[in-house]
């Protein structure tokens, strides 16, 4: 896989320096654009992104690519929405193809309830900038001719919202345009090197020991996906953070379109059809933390019947593949971003279930934030002392499935 | 998939209980008593290696038991 990578990229993979300006730990997609914008941004070249496998190889490329801003909370919406502004730009300023297609997003309500909590949330995003509008079932039929609106006789189907900037990107791509981006100013990345701990001088943290050797750094970013509590543990840092499994499955190909991206907080699963074809079906996280990789059968049965609910004709397509991820979810269900509180470490994280189409963004304003010191006035609601200072960001309902 | 021994009704899979949390305390270095409330509300060891939990073993004897689980592997100890 690693020499596949290369080879496409044609990138020249550097020899570590003994010390940079800012390190940032993870090669995955906030890791590898915190880095680009710093670079392209703010012209901080000195920097280096360590990776322990190979770049993308954790939850970029795990993850089921969908972009979008319909979040229910105003200061999520409003960051979401810059990024996927961001993302429809992105091709030409990495002039890379990431094959991003905008679908649009059904949510799904087979309840009163849902349906006040789905205008309330259209309202709330239109107001954001978001733009977000209530569909009638028929309204509903004519963009997914395949829904079964009576939802298998035990799920009708009584309206959905429906997000029409919501798009599909290539995550792949997405990763290695911007490690392309980065390295073609200049910054290292690192590839196969495990960070093992934290320099530090007194309670400051000054670099990573790795297995290649300690490097010093001025400051030290945390993108890691999956394994941010033990780095942060290296500094004396604790955090609101458990580890999920989260899991998807693609079917074989499905030989008709299936255009928009189905979602139903009710049942808490999601369909988007990839560009090969294939049925891509997610669901809700594992309920207890873990780091393990492996996927279960329980998961495929149960949302696979949840999806055949709504789309009868997946019960003649077969099981492709299967793969887990492992995921940070914060206390609150927003992600966490900035100063720690130890000077020198500062940690992009929490982004649990949503953070690919938060790839853009949270690299631009983290490269702010690191470049000039101050936190970005988007990026000031999910600073970590939220927690301590009773002002958390809750949002489960928008965030529960993807 | 995660096997759990509940002592009243043996080995059952994962989908029979409930989650119920690490059993954590709020570490010795944290010596502000704000601090210590913030911690104890808000944070978690969320650790890759053994934790100690607790489960709740909803549907089958419908009680709370304490389980050792290995969280790189997610399998049971013991």
């Amino acid at each position: 896989m690693n020499e596949f990578v290369e080879r496409r990229l044609t990138l020249r993979w550097q020899q570590a320096k003994r010390a940079y300006d800012v390190v940032i730990v993870g090669g995955g997609g906030h890791g590898l654009a915190t880095a680009y914008y710093l670079a392209a941004r703010h012209g901080i070249t000195n920097v280096a992104v360590v990776e322990a496998g190979y770049i993308g190889a954790g939850n970029s490329g795990r993850n089921t690519t969908i972009i979008r801003a319909n979040y229910g909370i105003p200061e999520a919406v409003r960051f979401y929405q810059h990024s996927l502004e961001l993302y429809q730009t992105l091709e030409d300023e990495l002039d890379c193809w990431m094959m991003y297609t905008t679908k649009g997003i059904i949510w799904l309500a087979h309840t009163e309830t849902a349906m006040r909590a789905e205008r309330a949330r259209s309202l709330l995003n239109l107001a954001c900038g978001a733009e977000t509008v209530m569909l009638t079932p028929q309204e509903v039929k004519a963009l997914c001719p395949q829904l079964d609106l009576s939802g298998g006789g035990r799920y009708p189907v009584l309206g959905a919202s429906y997000h029409p900037a919501a798009a599909t990107a290539r995550h792949d791509r997405v990763v290695w345009a911007y490690a392309q981006g980065a390295m073609r100013l200049g910054v290292h990345v690192l590839q196969h090197t495990r960070v093992t701990g934290l320099l530090r001088d007194g309670a400051r943290v000054t670099g990573v020991e790795t297995s290649a050797g300690p490097i010093s750094a001025g400051q030290v970013l945390s993108a890691v996906g999956g394994n941010v509590s033990t780095l942060a543990a290296y500094a004396d840092v604790r955090l609101p953070i458990r580890t999920h499994p989260l899991q998807a499955f693609v079917t074989n190909d499905y030989e008709q379109a299936f255009q928009p991206i189905l979602s139903d907080t009710e049942l808490l699963c999601y369909v988007s059809q990839t560009e090969r074809g294939q049925m891509l079906i997610g669901a809700e996280f594992d309920a207890q933390p873990s780091y393990s990789l492996k996927s279960s059968f329980s998961f495929l049965q149960s949302s696979a019947a949840k999806a055949m609910h709504l789309l009868p004709f997946l019960r003649n397509l077969r099981v492709l593949r299967q793969w887990t991820g492992i995921c940070d979810i914060s206390a609150d269900f927003s992600p966490i971003l900035g100063e720690t509180g130890v000077e020198g470490f500062l940690v992009t994280t929490g982004w649990g279930t949503w953070g690919f189409k938060a790839i853009p963004a949270g690299g631009e304003l983290m490269a702010e934030l690191i470049a000039s010191g101050r936190t970005p006035p988007l990026l000031e609601p999910f600073r970590l002392d939220r927690f301590a200072s009773d002002q958390t960001m809750a949002d489960p309902g928008s965030t529960g499935t993807h | 998939m995660l096997w759990i021994p509940c002592p009243t009704c043996g080995r059952r899979p994962v989908e029979e209980y409930r989650f119920g949390g690490e059993l954590r305390g709020v570490p010795d270095r944290i010596t502000d008593p704000i601090e210590r409330d913030v911690d104890y509300v808000w944070m978690f060891d969320n650790v890759a290696g053994v934790t100690t939990e607790r489960w709740f073993h909803q549907a089958g004897c419908r009680r709370w038991l304490t389980v050792r689980r290995d969280t790189t592997t997610d399998t049971v100890l013991g």
